[in-house]
């Protein structure tokens, strides 16, 4: 799958929340086709990294870089990093009362084609689009006639993000623990959302805290984190010997 | 450090913003500044109006005068002392008012319009909409009168009215408002200049939407508009109005008076974007709006809707209230009021119930940002021969950044023990997830904002005509700018 093209490379990143360091010295690059994986108990700054990578102001940046697809992302705001291809599957996506699925959905698409230099789609042709992928992540038509995540439950917040990263279609997609939360049924179109929007022209960057998702998902890489940075990284099988023997004897090392 | 506060980035509004904000120069007929009974008689005599109504703005400008320094001091607004004998009453923007058509209407003013966007001449009018257009104290065009004669409506400068009309204007002028109801409305009827009339007679159907456009153009002339509608039995009209007014140093001062009247079976639907100039971002200069809208639903089974989608204007006062006589009869009130930078709106309704089964709806949305203040001010009446009265009241604040302010202060008086009220009230912000979550999705910080916003109105938007929704929609835009980032 991997064709050598870096699309993310982050160096020596320190990052804070509400003046807690919370990122140390963190590295990662990956390339372009790759599925990594980032597990870590909670509190290690998993969500951190992906808040920041999507530039939530929440968050600051001491120091380091990050460089996504030959740009450094840091001086962006995060509707520019949306724009050149980064998205981001929330953990609590937000409600946004009366504002309807179809024309934020709508926006979306037709703001990032206008940063690229392309006409808004017509009514009809992104009707259609949207319609397909509403079936493949199984939404039906009244879902896309509700208020952005307004009185959705858990899962169908889920499912809503992963309706937009397939219809958004970024070259990367970062999912912040994206499968917390769900019952087997709704993991399984989580997990096929995210295996059919994978392709050697995009990455994924899945931030998770159980191994359970990596049955349907398969990465390419394992990482793990505690206390800020990567500790150890590994193929698949080094999801399964977490799963079995936890995190202590990492931290501990 | 975090520093996410909303407000506290650069702001990018300027005072160009205000996209309404041109001047144009006319030739204008200019009475001298200051209020006087001269000033009143000239007004009359320049109108040609008839002994009755010269007697009656001489009875409310003496009145006026009596209360001069009883100015109202309960709004939640604060503004410097106005100087009345420093505005001016009258001024007509050309030597020639009242055109008869569109062929008499000076060709300046028809660029001037369509630079508003209103365009006037026979080949581009609004499609479905006949619009009277008036320049500081004067109307200057109404278009579709054809359709509206066939149809026997009347709709024309109220001017014309006291002409053509005597005795409906005669009957019904101060009828829900009269001259004593307020200061503003009292100093309204001495110096009123013009304004819209309507008329639909029984069980017509008013076949296309009317609208009034008002600008105030002339430095320091006050806007004392009037306007009087008559929804006659089984009639139904609906009505909007749209202002401006151009980028001033200084403020100007509107004080109009609407009144509707529906009689039984009746149907009057009044919509309202208010755009006067607010401002400029430091708070120099806009329109004080100091408005009596009532609306007297006299009849049987008759309905009274108000609509308003208040941006503009420094200061904004005003009521639009329907007093609930006809047994049946319906009051409803629906309401955006944005206000941004300096500007302080105090608004709200009345609903007073005096027939039986009477039923009111009041749904007031009030957005604050910037270091803007907005209060919402309701009354709900019950009198005691109300049996069986219903009202239900929502009140929603919605807050952008953390200088702003949002009051809501209803007053409930209920007579009659049959009375069922409901009254919810919500205050919200727009909150930095929110904004991050849209922008994560590709959509500007202002747009994300503006969709959130828009979000919160929705539910008023829908009651405005179509093509005005839009609109509306646009000027809350505009009206953000600046508001985050």
């Amino acid at each position: 799958m991997t064709n050598n093209k870096i699309i993310l490379e982050i160096k020596n990143l320190n990052a804070s929340v509400a003046n807690t360091q919370i990122l140390k010295d963190f590295n990662l690059t990956m390339n372009m086709g790759e599925k990594h994986t980032i597990m870590g108990p909670n509190g290690s700054g998993k969500s951190t990294l992906a808040n920041i990578l999507a530039g939530n102001p929440e968050y600051i940046v001491d120091s380091g870089e990050i460089n996504f697809l030959g740009q450094t992302l840091l001086d962006k705001d995060p509707d520019i990093r949306a724009c050149l291809g980064l998205f981001l599957a929330f953990q609590y996506p937000v409600e946004l009362p009366g504002v309807r699925m179809w024309q934020f959905l709508k926006s979306s698409i037709d703001s990032q084609r206008e940063y690229n230099g392309k006409d808004p789609l017509s009514t009809k042709d992104f009707d259609s689009i949207l319609n397909e992928c509403a079936e493949k992540v199984d939404i039906s038509q009244d879902f896309l006639k509700r208020n952005v995540n307004e009185g959705f439950s858990g899962g169908e917040k889920k499912r809503n993000e992963i309706l937009q990263l397939t219809l958004i279609n970024p070259k990367l997609a970062i999912l912040d623990e994206t499968d917390s939360g769900l019952d087997i049924d709704a993991l399984k179109i989580v997990s096929n959302g995210i295996e059919n929007f994978s392709s050697p022209n995009n990455s994924v960057l899945l931030v998770t805290h159980y191994q359970r998702i990596l049955n349907y998902v398969k990465p390419d890489y394992v990482h793990v984190m505690i206390d800020g940075k990567i500790v150890k990284s590994g193929d698949k099988s080094l999801a399964l010997e977490l799963e079995k023997k936890g995190y202590d004897w990492l931290s501990k090392k | 450090m975090n520093n996410k506060n909303v407000i506290s980035r650069n702001t990018k509004l300027e005072d160009n913003n205000y996209k309404w904000g041109f001047d144009f120069n006319f030739n204008p007929d200019n009475a001298p500044k200051g209020l006087s009974e001269d000033i009143v008689k000239l007004i009359s005599k320049k109108k040609n109006e008839p002994k009755w109504l010269l007697d009656w703005r001489l009875k409310s400008l003496n009145l006026w005068f009596k209360n001069e320094d009883n100015e109202p001091e309960w709004a939640n607004i604060k503004f410097p002392k106005i100087d009345f004998q420093d505005i001016r009453y009258y001024s007509s923007p050309t030597n020639k008012p009242n055109p008869k058509s569109l062929d008499e209407v000076d060709p300046e003013m028809l660029k001037a319009f369509t630079k508003l966007g209103i365009p006037l001449e026979e080949q581009k009018k609004l499609s479905g909409v006949a619009v009277d257009a008036i320049m500081d104290s004067v109307s200057v065009a109404t278009t579709y009168q054809k359709q509206l004669e066939d149809a026997g409506v009347i709709f024309c400068p109220i001017s014309e009215a006291v002409q053509k009309y005597p005795e409906l204007v005669q009957k019904y002028l101060g009828s829900v408002v009269p001259y004593s109801d307020n200061f503003y409305a009292t100093l309204n009827s001495a110096v009123f200049t013009d304004g819209s009339f309507i008329y639909v007679p029984p069980g017509v159907r008013c076949p296309v939407e009317l609208m009034t456009y008002f600008r105030i153009n002339e430095l320091d002339t006050g806007q004392f508009e009037r306007t009087l509608i008559i929804a006659d039995k089984g009639s139904y009209v609906s009505y909007l109005e749209g202002c401006t007014a151009p980028f001033r140093k200084t403020n100007q001062l509107h004080a109009a008076v609407v009144e509707l009247i529906a009689l039984e079976d009746a149907e009057i639907k009044y919509s309202t974007l208010q755009n006067w100039f607010p401002g400029d971002k430091n708070g120099i200069g806009g329109v004080y709006n100091f408005v009596t809208k009532r609306g007297k639903c006299a009849g049987k089974n008759s309905k009274i809707s108000w609509t308003q989608v208040e941006t503009g204007s420094a200061i904004t006062w005003k009521y639009p209230s329907v007093i609930l006589q006809g047994d049946n009869s319906i009051g409803e009130f629906y309401s955006v009021a944005l206000v941004n930078n300096f500007q302080q709106a105090d608004t709200g309704t009345k609903m007073i119930h005096i027939g039986k089964n009477t039923k009111s709806t009041i749904i007031a949305k009030g957005i604050s940002a910037g270091k803007a203040n907005s209060t919402y001010r309701g009354m709900v009446k019950i009198l005691p021969s109300a049996k069986n009265a219903r009202n239900f009241t929502q009140c929603d604040s919605l807050l952008i950044g953390d200088k702003c302010g949002a009051h809501t202060i209803p007053y409930i008086e209920v007579k009659n023990p049959t009375a069922q009220l409901e009254h919810e009230a919500t205050t919200s912000k727009v909150s930095d997830n929110q904004l991050f979550y849209t922008q994560q999705r590709g959509i500007s910080l202002e747009d994300a904002n503006y969709m959130i916003v828009n979000g919160f109105c929705k539910g008023i938007f829908k009651e405005l005509p179509f093509e005005f929704a839009i609109e509306a929609s646009q000027l809350l835009r505009v009206s953000l700018e600046g508001a985050v980032g």
